[in-house]
């Protein structure tokens, strides 16, 4: 039993490791992608990012107008409406922006690429680039990972835009918030740092989400069992690791 | 003379097993240069894995390869890819990239490691794939061909950089006879006319016969016998004998191993 866990313990170690040195290689390889192969790259945030745009701005426009609702049922306690740009701003900018793009990040664009990578090992396509003398780390593997980490700030930004629309929508539009109150205050208390603080968190989490995708697609079994399974994972441990590098990067950035 | 310069690949000692099956067990091969080789073998003896080992998609245990006298283990990536690109490669399946066309496949390498001008690569391409009858698929996506197809655009693919050994991974299953017939013919015509080696992994018996120089036959991680395919057809080995006639009764079981057929219908194996 102790064995068993201390076994478990060391395979997690060793994968943790394996990881570690698959980004190092994603990273030393970006460069002469950027520089050879930026046709790839643009096709990639074509994949990963202009295919996830319907997702993210339906998912924005519904969580800023429930921010409007929630914002104004709670803020009408203490006759604060008026504060409910505010509210839905920090909200966005500063938490729900970064962590629900990356989880629908995941959901759309991180599944796709861990598939697609896992078919194209199932199906003997990156042994026949190997047998090329084409390395499929520069071929497939860095300009998806490049896509997706250039993607998620970008519609990490779209989302919140939407959000906060949204919440307009709800809150000035349908219960009759002041709109000069709305912006205002928003800008007011809305600091750089905030701001700062989402974008870092959004950077984040796309080296996460992009990471784990390309990684479970490259290792998986590859039948087709291993490959289901793979995208399963990478939903799982996509989501789990925003969650808590979310936490980690809200208590460093609160002081 | 040097004795490494009629040899082309030269195995030693292989050795390589996968979790705790050892699929080589000091296998030792010589390939010809410039003839058609065949490595034979029932399912599952490790051919494809061979063929892996020979291009470094694996390391061995054990054992060196080494291809014409170098030691491929001794390589770098740099140096790796070097080799390879004098390599050509179809795979089981084909292995065709699937989100670019036909042509585009087949043009891959040339665009990957050339720099020639867009008019002589599309000559090249369509004189590879009119070679393999499929000039007028040049414009389909692969996922739209059949098995058969795909592995002819794949053979298009292998031989567009115009290398000096071709490697083919079971090239004749699920071909129909025509296409069998005339892929047969190209690996022979290709190999005498540009004057390359080939190496060809099969169970095909009879297309092995009509092709091959020379065959080894793998049983049991090691060479069973060697030859040109007529020695083999007349051996006296009860294994060869099995294998080149397809019985079903030999040495090398049919069946996996198993409990007594009888003990277990009757239900008493769970006693």
């Amino acid at each position: 039993m102790i064995r068993e866990i201390w076994y478990t313990f060391i395979d997690f170690l060793q994968t943790f490791g394996k990881l570690q040195l698959f980004f190092v290689r994603l990273v030393l390889n970006s460069p002469s992608v950027f520089l050879r192969r930026g046709g790839l790259i643009i096709k990639q945030i074509h994949n990963a990012g202009a295919m996830s745009l319907v997702i993210i701005m339906v998912s924005g426009l519904f969580v800023g107008g429930v921010l409007g609702l929630q914002g104004f049922s709670i803020l009408s306690k203490f006759n604060a409406e008026d504060s409910i740009g505010t509210f839905a701003a920090f909200s966005l900018v500063k938490e729900l922006g970064p962590v629900i793009t990356a989880l629908l990040f995941a959901g759309r664009a991180g599944t796709a690429l861990a598939s697609e990578i896992g078919l194209m090992k199932a199906t003997d396509q990156l042994s026949a680039m190997e047998m090329m003398a084409i390395n499929p780390l520069q071929r497939v593997l860095v300009p998806r990972f490049l896509g997706g980490v250039i993607s998620m700030p970008m519609l990490t930004a779209i989302f919140i835009i939407v959000g906060l629309f949204g919440a307009h929508m709800v809150g000035v539009m349908l219960l009759g918030v002041d709109e000069g109150a709305f912006w205002q205050q928003l800008q007011s208390t809305l600091e750089m740092r905030d701001v700062y603080e989402g974008v870092f968190k959004s950077v984040v989490f796309g080296i996460a989400a992009s990471l784990f995708a390309v990684w479970e697609g490259y290792n998986a079994i590859p039948t087709a069992e291993g490959v289901g399974r793979a995208t399963t994972r990478t939903v799982v441990i996509t989501a789990i690791t925003v969650l808590i590098l979310d936490f980690m990067i809200t208590a460093v950035f609160l002081r | 003379m040097n004795e490494n310069s009629d040899n082309l690949i030269e195995i030693r000692d292989l050795s390589y097993s996968r979790g705790h099956r050892e699929i080589f067990k000091g296998l030792n091969i010589k390939i010809p240069r410039g003839k058609v080789t065949a490595i034979m073998g029932p399912s599952g003896t490790g051919k494809t894995t061979l063929l892996r080992l020979i291009t470094r998609q694996l390391l061995p245990d054990s054992g060196t390869i080494l291809v014409e006298g170098t030691d491929i283990s001794t390589l770098n990536q740099k140096e790796l890819y070097r080799l390879r690109r004098r390599f050509g490669m179809l795979f089981q399946n084909g292995a065709l990239l699937t989100d670019i066309s036909v042509f585009e496949n087949v043009a891959f390498p040339l665009r990957e490691h050339t720099r020639l001008p867009n008019r002589l690569i599309r000559h090249i391409v369509l004189t590879k794939l009119h070679a393999v009858g499929l000039r007028g698929a040049a414009d389909m996506m692969p996922t739209q061909l059949s098995g058969g197809m795909a592995r002819r655009v794949a053979l298009a693919r292998a031989m567009v950089m115009d290398p000096e050994i071709l490697i083919y991974d079971e090239p004749f299953v699920g071909l129909d006879p025509i296409s069998m017939g005339v892929i047969v013919r190209l690996v022979r015509k290709m190999n005498d006319a540009l004057g390359i080696s080939s190496i060809l992994v099969s169970h095909d018996v009879q297309e092995i016969a009509t092709v091959a120089d020379c065959s080894f036959l793998i049983s049991d991680g090691k060479v069973a016998a060697s030859g040109s395919p007529d020695e083999l057809h007349n051996t006296s080995s009860e294994l060869v004998r099995q294998f080149m006639h397809g019985m079903a009764d030999g040495p090398v079981a049919f069946h996996f191993s198993a409990p007594n057929y009888a003990e277990q219908l009757l239900g008493r194996d769970a006693e």
